[in-house]
């Protein structure tokens, strides 16, 4: 008995983070006299609010603009960060300590600090309005060098040694004897980077103006900014933001233990 | 090993450059942008002292940084008790464990703009699922986010429902590490249950409270989003943040010596809010 209550107030507390995804999606589907109640199944359900946020806002195109800037930002951080860590943890050269050193350092500085520069500097670049002013600021990532390097670090001398006997270039060694040792802090890595950089919104509000550029949780602010409070607007700004969340509820099904992992243990939330 | 210090140098130069460019170059910059006054229109001419006087009487920042102690007085405990409740409720053999802790973890996946304008909905007055319900019960309809005395707390919830699943995690993680026999040797004596989570659990825990305390604090600062497009800094500027108040100068006033003269601010005093914090939760175990 006080088991069965145990679980009903857990399914209560569970309802509390679930019920809300579940509405939004059933908000969609309906009709502005309909918009609302707490009903989640709609009486005559329509795709009108899909079809007017695709129409009146290029959001195929944020999507393709987020998948791109993601994507890249994640093989940037992967490869070239596993480049920079491997060299930090393994290779011996002059200026490897005050570069472990400065990676440290920069954790502790707050993003606020660096952001007005940041954008200064993007602008003095020319980058606004490009896919630039998007990738490279993100292109390395301090947290994601220190992950790599911490286990690249307890891979063992021998295997080196015995591959550059054999001939093997130091980036061969990198991607054919370190990589495939290490798919639990590339798969974390690569998990909290794509996540960081598919959720981002000031920065892309601060460099990129023109709509076509936008990324989905840009454009999908700006599209909920610019409308009215009614009923229709609720149901089209949440058909809009289900473009966004649908392709993580999706990813975030069949990998959450990744997902939870991955963030939980670098202390990066998306 | 001159072949192994080419390598090194090599495959570490992108790196450098770029810690230079977007890190080095930003941190040295936002120094010298406070005694700048820049549009980024017209070159930029020496303004001495000016951001830092109109910061001291600038009644818009203080309100903001008002505000955002504010919210993090009713985010931070409110965090900690649901977190540690929820983690409680799931330290025990259940059915279907992976699943709570995924349900409650999932708004934490979910990008802030997302859960923001879902909130918008949820906090609607006329048409919001949350007024919806209270309907039933007969209470409201609630202002949520129109009443300047109720906008800030209703989004310290909406923050507290974004982020508890991570810190579920976190506290999760530490309750696993107690050992059994700690609550046993104490049960023994008389103990109550509550007793035992409060002397035993609690302190053992405080490595994780000194997590969720810091992140969240760091989190709390960083409010933009929310406000942005909840409430737009209102009603009456009560839910204006710095960031977004940073974000304006920046971005609609084209103040750039300004804005970058409060992010140092916020910096400085994100710093020494971690430190007080660190201290208390440091003494909390001798009194």
């Amino acid at each position: 008995m006080r088991r069965a209550a145990f679980y009903v107030v857990l399914a209560v507390a569970a309802a509390t983070f679930l019920y809300p995804f579940l509405w939004m999606a059933a908000t969609t589907f309906k009709s502005p006299a309909e918009v609302g109640g707490l009903s989640l199944l709609a009486d005559q359900p329509t795709l009108d609010n899909y079809r007017l946020m695709w129409v009146r806002a290029p959001f195929g195109r944020a999507l393709l603009n987020s998948m791109l800037v993601a994507t890249s930002v994640t093989l940037s951080v992967l490869v070239f960060g596993s480049a920079a860590a491997y060299s930090l943890a393994r290779l011996r050269f002059p200026g490897r300590s005050i570069l472990n050193a400065v990676t440290v350092a920069v954790l502790l500085v707050p993003a606020q600090l660096t952001l007005i520069p940041m954008y200064t500097l993007i602008v003095q670049l020319g980058w606004v309005d490009s896919y630039a002013a998007l990738i490279v600021p993100f292109a390395f990532n301090a947290t994601a060098i220190l992950i790599l390097r911490q286990f690249f670090l307890q891979v063992p001398r021998s295997l080196i040694d015995s591959a550059r006997l054999d001939g093997m270039g130091e980036l061969r060694i990198l991607f054919t004897v370190f990589w495939p040792l290490s798919k639990a802090p590339l798969a974390m890595v690569g998990i909290i980077t794509f996540m960081g950089a598919w959720n981002e919104v000031l920065w892309p509000l601060l460099v990129v103006r023109d709509e076509q550029l936008m990324t989905l949780p840009q454009l999908l602010t700006v599209f909920s900014l610019g409308g009215g409070a009614g009923p229709r607007q609720l149901a089209t700004k949440l058909a809009a933001a289900m473009v966004l969340v649908v392709p993580v509820v999706v990813a975030y099904t069949f990998l959450q233990r990744y997902f939870i992992e991955s963030m939980a243990s670098t202390g990066i939330k998306g | 090993m001159h072949a192994e210090a080419r390598s090194g140098l090599f495959l570490t130069a992108p790196y450098a450059v770029f810690l230079l460019l977007f890190s080095l170059f930003p941190i040295g910059f936002s120094v010298v942008l406070v005694v700048l006054k820049w549009d980024l229109v017209t070159a930029p001419s020496f303004a001495g002292l000016d951001n830092v006087q109109h910061l001291v009487v600038d009644a818009r920042f203080w309100q903001a940084l008002v505000n955002t102690f504010l919210f993090l007085a009713i985010h931070l405990p409110l965090q900690i008790i649901v977190a540690l409740t929820l983690a409680w409720a799931l330290d025990r053999p259940l059915l279907l464990r992976a699943f709570w802790r995924a349900a409650f973890f999932l708004p934490v996946v979910i990008s802030g703009a997302v859960v923001t304008i879902l909130w918008s909905a949820l906090y609607a007055t006329d048409v919001g699922l949350i007024n919806g319900l209270l309907a039933r019960v007969d209470l409201g309809p609630v202002p949520w986010l129109t009443d300047p005395a109720i906008a800030m707390p209703a989004i310290a919830i909406m923050a507290t429902w974004k982020n508890v699943g991570f810190y579920v995690v976190i506290y999760l993680a530490g309750l696993q590490s107690v050992p059994r026999s700690c609550h046993e040797a104490i049960e023994l004596e008389g103990a109550t249950a509550w007793q035992s989570f409060r002397h035993v659990t609690l302190p053992l825990l405080k490595p994780q409270t000194l997590l969720v305390v810091t992140l969240s604090t760091i989190n709390g600062f960083q409010l933009f989003i929310e406000p942005y497009v909840l409430t737009g800094g209102g009603p009456l500027r009560r839910t204006l943040s710095v960031v977004l108040y940073m974000y304006r100068n920046a971005f609609s006033y084209q103040k750039m010596g300004y804005a970058a003269t409060l992010g140092l601010a916020l910096a400085l005093i994100i710093a020494a809010v971690l430190v007080v914090q660190r201290r208390i939760i440091g003494s909390a175990e001798e009194s």
